[in-house]
């Protein structure tokens, strides 16, 4: 446990508990990884390249399978031969080296690794995907890295960091109805630009984080890549207890785990969202983001809800209940698809997945869909689409001449039922 | 001293351009390669010549952690990224592959030839010397040994020599 003279931000602490030294913003490091998380898309050049540094070893093994996950998302079930190929790469892997694999069946990796309790605060993790930051929406310090970096967490545990600095945010306010922690993320995002936390970390705080869900907090800390952060933790409280103890039953929240009074904010920056309006991030930008009455009206082709970012039991439901039994316009398309395999059941079980196929949309089963541009459901030449992902690049769903916009679920379920996007408190 | 021709770019430029996600479901470098800066500029992969370089504005790099994105540039045949500011991922993912990068605030036309002196930090065009940010000894090393993974294998033969 760090040495409490020097008040020490969330990220510092983390950051010295796992290098076993006394560490502030700007010192490098070397640090042992608490858990690793591969997929699809990232893990076979890891793999490839893990066998690379240990090509001089008989029998190589990774440094410990307890703390590997491995779990297919991108690409699920197999939508291509190279992608049944990577995943046979994969699932071999995992075998020979007795590394849990969640194989084709769990969801997508974001959702399932906080869901199925691998995921604890103050954890160091690290995942080949750059939404890996989710998962500091329950404390953890919790980033992406690329294949090789990952190739070497395999073969020793360990990875060379630079202790970022924390920007704070501060969100205090009651969020009106039908505005939700997405239209946070997307408003604080174009105030701040997409580099403004570039090798930073972001930390949320402030009433309206803390009255947050895990699943909304989640929301928050998915999308602070999307403002170039590291990290994106918001402190752990009794919220991320509760979740926790739900997966692991004797657990305990240590105090330690939270910035100190007077710990070094490079800056903080505070915000009041009690009178904020649904926010839309327009083509092509994450930080192109402007308030939902600018941009009403907007025709649409598709509308996607989903990803790690909203596909939660949560996000769809309040989805479902905006619909409530009224069916999807006639010119556009609605994909749901829920983040998880569980998430899926629940909805199964309330009837949600029912209404929303009553109402014409396209159910699929858990993974990460159009997001990423590599699997189904793309958009074509000229389309424009709506979706409750994470980032609107250009041909980032499909076609490099469609457009992307990006807003809560709710605002995703009024515009499916319009066919332009639609302001959530209008229906 | 790398010495190539400028590609000029802006600032944001995302690894979803660089390398599009359609592209991703292989791992042969070629296909990254030919698809390189797809999303942007669809005719760089045939216009671009071996030990050309990048020059970019703020961000470059920022998205997705994949790695196929600086594997993409560097089998195109880019020598250097030389860019205002980097993602982080792209940055450490470029360093690990071996694929120079240089954080430098460079004035330059397309087509300039551009001088990198990675050792010391110091890019130089049209006879006009920018100062940049070095990189750590460490990362350099990295880099001279063409990547984290060339990088682990010559620690390990030390590794052994010594205890031969």
């Amino acid at each position: 446990m760090p040495d409490n003279s020097q008040p020490m931000t969330i990220s510092e602490k983390i950051m010295s508990k796992a290098s076993g030294t006394n560490v502030k913003a700007g010192d490098f490091v070397f640090a042992d990884i608490d858990r690793a998380m591969t997929h699809d898309i990232t893990g076979p050049l890891a793999v490839k390249g893990f066998y690379e540094i240990m090509e001089n070893k008989e029998n190589p093994k990774v440094w410990n399978p307890n703390k590997i996950v491995v779990i297919f998302d991108h690409q699920v079930p197999a939508d291509s031969l190279n992608a049944a190929s990577n995943h046979i790469m994969l699932r071999e892997f995992a075998k020979e080296q007795g590394i849990l694999n969640y194989d084709v069946y769990e969801g997508i990796c974001h959702q399932v690794m906080p869901e199925k309790g691998h995921i604890k605060p103050g954890d160091l993790v690290v995942g080949s995907d750059s939404h890996t930051c989710a998962y500091g929406a329950i404390g953890a310090f919790s980033t992406g890295v690329g294949s090789t970096d990952m190739a070497a967490v395999f073969a020793s545990g360990k990875l060379w960091f630079k202790v970022p600095e924390t920007i704070r945010f501060e969100i205090d306010g009651e969020l009106p109805d039908n505005v939700y922690s997405k239209d946070v993320i997307l408003h604080v995002i174009g105030d701040v630009g997409a580099d403004c936390a570039m090798y930073k970390t972001a930390e949320f705080g402030g009433s309206a984080v803390r009255s947050m869900s895990v699943s909304e907090r989640m929301t928050m800390s998915n999308m602070a890549i999307e403002m170039g952060g590291k990290a994106g933790i918001i402190e752990p409280d009794n919220v991320t207890e509760d979740y926790i103890k739900e997966r692991i039953p004797d657990y305990k929240l240590d105090s330690e785990w939270k910035s100190d009074d007077g710990a070094n904010y490079s800056e903080i920056r505070k915000y009041d969202v009690s009178n904020l309006e649904p926010q839309v991030a327009c083509p092509h930008n994450v930080d192109n983001v402007k308030p939902i009455s600018e941009v009403e009206g907007t025709e649409l082709d598709q509308v996607f809800i989903g990803s790690c970012t909203n596909g939660r039991y949560e996000d769809l439901e309040i989805a479902a209940k905006i619909m409530d039994g009224k069916k999807v316009a006639d010119n556009v398309r609605l994909l749901v698809i829920p983040a998880s395999r569980t998430e899926y059941m629940k909805l199964l079980k309330a009837g949600y997945i029912e209404q929303f196929m009553e109402a014409g949309a396209i159910v699929e089963s858990p993974c990460c869909g159009p997001c990423m541009g590599g699997s189904f459901g793309l958009l074509g030449d000229g389309e424009v689409g709506l979706a409750t992902s994470n980032r609107n690049f250009k041909g980032r769903e499909g076609s490099p001449e469609s457009f992307v916009y990006l807003s809560s679920p709710a605002t995703a379920a009024a515009s499916a039922l319009t066919g332009k996007i639609t302001d959530p408190r209008k229906i | 001293m790398i010495e190539g021709r400028a590609w000029v770019y802006g600032d944001n430029i995302d690894t979803d351009v660089i390398i599009p996600g359609k592209y991703l479901r292989t791992t042969d470098m070629q296909v990254f390669a030919e698809h390189a800066m797809e999303g942007i500029d669809p005719e760089f992969s045939s216009k671009v010549q071996n030990g050309d370089v990048i020059v970019a504005g703020d961000n470059f790099g920022c998205g997705s952690s994949r790695e196929q994105a600086p594997l993409a540039l560097k089998h195109a045949g880019v020598a250097c990224v030389v860019a205002k500011s980097f993602a982080r991922i792209f940055f450490r993912n470029a360093i690990n592959v071996g694929l120079p990068v240089m954080e430098a605030d460079v004035e330059c036309s397309e087509g300039d030839t551009v001088k990198i002196d990675l050792k010391n930090g110091i890019v130089e065009v049209n006879n006009k010397t920018f100062k940049g940010n070095k990189l750590p000894d460490f990362l350099l090393e990295i880099l001279t040994d063409g990547g984290l993974v060339a990088h682990r294998r010559k620690l390990q033969k030390q590794k052994k020599d010594q205890n031969l």
